[in-house]
């Protein structure tokens, strides 16, 4: 430690003196970050003019939820930390969204905004927030740094929390005179932190009663949840389910993990999952649940669900074993490594009889199946969705928004490779689409990408078309505009009498707006015109925007009303052949 | 449900009173009693928290808390064995007619008298809730002006144990290196 008395060291060199702001993004380059999402504003001004010595790449989003869902959408492609950075005031309380969208769905994702000076702070003073304490709830962990030799550690320390264990969304608060201040510039060691646990292991009794009930079970399911992904864990958990012969179900969030054209993937579960995944989980007698946490949503009412079925649960944070489910055995640890442990010990497995059975409840779901009705003159989203995924080979990756749109691309997107669906699935966020799709865009260049949005969601994030074009985005953006809130609509229609109470939605015109922004854009409203103008949009080099006016009173179907019983599915009625035949 | 006892130690850092109260109740607990001061270990604080639930609810307050990174250890010594005090200042009236039967009551308790002002005395009471509660009931009718009680402090009797959670599963030793594998 330098003693004050002493002159200062000959042996330091000059440079290694810097501000606040110049240790931000040195350590950030030192993080591996090569592009951040952001909005400048007087409170992070140092940190911007630093930032032009940086060979970091800035984009300019048009406001500062959507550079939080950029970098959330660039952290599902790829698996990578997202950063965001954000001004005081508005410009950070506009990040509790996309925080609270990173959080529920955990995504590694660090966010930074400036903070008035740290004398003035709890004075009110202009554009003053207190952000770490309103983004308590919704963040892994938060920063205030007051210090320009606070920042190097806090933001090794932040990556490190963000990406470990159960990842989650970290806020990095930095007061002005902390950017502006100079100190030697150190980079820390790799941070111990005592209080921190985010790896465990599960005790040999609990995997051997784990291999027990695997090995006895006559109707299991795997569940397989988002958890999959995060851990790496899909190689592995397709070996698992080869050797065992055990049918696997998805969650929303596990969609892609396995791939669905496998023999063995029954497809996606829950409240609106295929009637024969949702029965074959009823009738279980063993449950796998890998990286996934019971939301209500898969299990419907809980009182009677899979009642049958013995449960082994393997999730990487303790606190999701016998939160919602209670579960015969808890595996705690990272799915990976969990299963690189069963692995040797799973001797080969024959569940025929089980696998017979389940593919036998699809026939009746195929007859029901939007898919197979013969072109009646209207436009389907299903229609839509699927062609897209012929046209693109389902290569791309798809970003979709919240709503019927999101559930039917789930149906009828069939998802191969890992990372390829990119939706919000726990807070269920509208307006996340579009700029997701510009994170993942931006983290994967060569990648096709394809936003799949409502006309409403689509409208809540829409300035961010300037983004696009500003920074030269290529993606395609597919509106499945039904004129109403589509999800909202199908529930009142359901459960409230078809009173269409503020649902009916009018819009600009999607083709004018788009090409206002200097982007191409056409409108489809038959059938036959959906795959020559997806094709004319994989062609275009640059984003191109579909806007796909679709069946207004179209539902999702099946569908478990919330808190029913998930073996009680309100079924499409073949009715829909008619109504569709009368037109 | 009962009430469920967590003795709680944590980094000693600005907030971290909130982040723990924060979580408990979005979590949709309520805090029965909460007291917090300095540990054994400096840069560490001990609360004592108590929350109604039952055991599953426990166990969701005890996995939760850990998610807290300036969280060190939990302990839920609800079924161990234990000592418990609550300590509570009650400022009752005393007229010239009753200080003598007041100071005899606070004996029978061995609490002590702090304050003695022309009208009134101030008791301290050391111990479990029960005899508290007994000893604020006892003095009720002389009038209590004031009461401050500093809810429950607990400590585990014996050696220090294994927190109880951590069996069902082993901490793996991490760096920043380790947790890298997961991003990938």
């Amino acid at each position: 430690m330098t003693q004050p008395t002493q002159p200062a060291q000959p042996t330091q060199p000059a440079s290694s003196r810097k501000t606040g702001a110049q240790i931000l993004w040195e350590s950030l380059a030192r993080e591996g970050v090569t592009c951040v999402f952001g909005y400048p504003g007087g409170a992070i001004l140092p940190a911007y003019d630093a930032m032009l010595d940086y060979p970091i790449r800035h984009i300019l989003v048009r406001h500062e939820q959507g550079a939080t869902h950029m970098a959330d959408g660039y952290s599902r492609a790829t698996g990578q930390v997202g950063v965001a950075i954000a001004t005081s005031g508005p410009g950070a309380t506009n990040m509790v969204t996309g925080l609270a969208t990173a959080m529920l769905d955990s995504i590694p994702i660090v966010c930074i905004t400036g903070q008035v000076g740290s004398k003035l702070i709890g004075s009110d003073a202009f554009q003053e927030t207190d952000i770490t304490g309103i983004t308590l709830p919704v963040t892994k962990h938060n920063y205030l740094v007051t210090r320009a030799d606070e920042v190097a550690k806090t933001v090794r320390e932040a990556f490190y929390v963000a990406r470990s264990g159960r990842p989650g969304p970290v806020l990095i608060d930095i007061t002005k005179d902390a950017q502006q201040s100079s100190c030697e510039f150190v980079w820390p060691d790799p941070p111990k932190l005592r209080g921190y646990r985010p790896a465990h292991r599960p005790v040999a009794r609990e995997i051997q009663h784990a291999l027990d009930l695997i090995h006895s079970a006559k109707k299991p399911v795997i569940l397989a949840g988002h958890g999959i992904s995060i851990s790496g864990a899909g190689a592995i958990v397709r070996q698992f389910a080869e050797r065992t012969n055990i049918p696997v179900a998805t969650t929303l969030l596990g969609i892609g993990s396995f791939p669905a054209s496998h023999p063995l993937n029954l497809g996606m579960m829950g409240m609106h999952g295929e009637a024969w995944v949702n029965t074959a989980i009823q009738e279980a007698d063993l449950l796998l649940a890998f990286g996934m946490r019971f939301d209500d949503r898969v299990t419907g009412n809980l009182k009677t669900y899979a009642l049958n079925a013995k449960k082994i649960h393997i999730d990487i944070d303790p606190a999701e074993i016998n939160k919602n489910v209670r579960v015969d055995v808890g595996l705690v640890g990272d799915l990976k490594e969990t299963l690189e442990q069963l692995m040797p010990r799973i001797e080969n497995c024959d569940k025929s009889d089980w696998n017979t059975y389940v593919n036998g409840l699809k026939g009746d779901a195929a007859v029901r199946d939007i898919q197979n009705l013969p072109d009646n003159g209207h436009l389907y989203a299903a229609h839509v969705i699927n062609d897209i995924w012929r046209t693109t080979e389902g290569k791309a990756i798809v970003v979709t928004d919240v709503g019927q749109h999101q559930m039917w691309e789930a149906q009828y997107y069939k998802h191969d490779e890992d990372r390829s669906l990119i939706t919000s699935g726990g807070l269920g966020t509208m307006g996340f689409a579009l700029p997701a799709a510009i994170g993942a865009k931006v983290a994967r260049p060569d990648a096709e990408v394809w936003v799949v949005v409502g006309d409403g969601g689509f409208q809540m994030t829409m300035c961010e078309l300037a983004t696009i074009a500003q920074e030269n985005i290529d993606i395609n953006i597919a509106i499945i505009n039904n004129g109403f809130l589509g999800m909202v609509r199908q529930w009142q229609e359901f459960f409230y009498e078809r009173r269409y109470a503020a649902t009916p939605m009018s819009s600009p015109d999607f083709v004018k707006l788009t090409e206002a922004f200097g982007l191409k854009a056409a409108r489809v409203e038959k059938r036959s015109d959906v795959i020559p103008t997806v094709e004319m949009a994989r062609q275009h080099p640059g984003t191109m925007l579909i806007d796909f006016r679709v069946e207004q009173e179209d539902s999702v179907f099946p569908m478990v009303p919330a808190g029913n019983d998930l073996h009680n599915m309100i079924r499409r009625p073949s009715a829909i052949v008619e109504t569709g035949a009368d037109a | 449900m009962n009430l469920h006892t967590f003795v709680v130690h944590v980094e000693n850092k600005p907030g971290v009173l909130t982040r723990v109260s924060s979580l408990i109740r979005r979590r949709g607990f309520n805090i029965e009693s909460l007291t917090v001061g300095h540990a054994e270990t400096e840069g560490e604080s001990r609360m004592t928290i108590v929350v109604s639930t039952d055991d599953f609810g426990a166990r969701r307050v005890e996995s939760n808390l850990y998610k807290l990174i300036d969280v060190l250890r939990v302990d839920n010594v609800t079924n161990r064995p234990s000592v418990t005090r609550d300590l509570a200042l009650i400022k009752v009236t005393a007229t010239r007619e009753t200080r003598v039967e007041i100071m005899q009551l606070a004996e029978a308790y061995r609490a002590r008298i702090v304050d003695v002002a022309p009208g009134s005395l101030i008791v301290e009471v050391t111990g479990a809730e029960e005899k508290v509660d007994s000893m604020v009931e006892v003095l009720q009718p002389y009038g209590v002006l004031e009461l401050a009680r500093t809810g429950r402090v607990t400590m585990a009797r014996g050696a220090i144990q294994e927190p109880e959670m951590t069996r069902d599963f082993e901490d793996v030793e991490t760096t920043e290196d380790a947790a890298v594998s997961y991003s990938v």
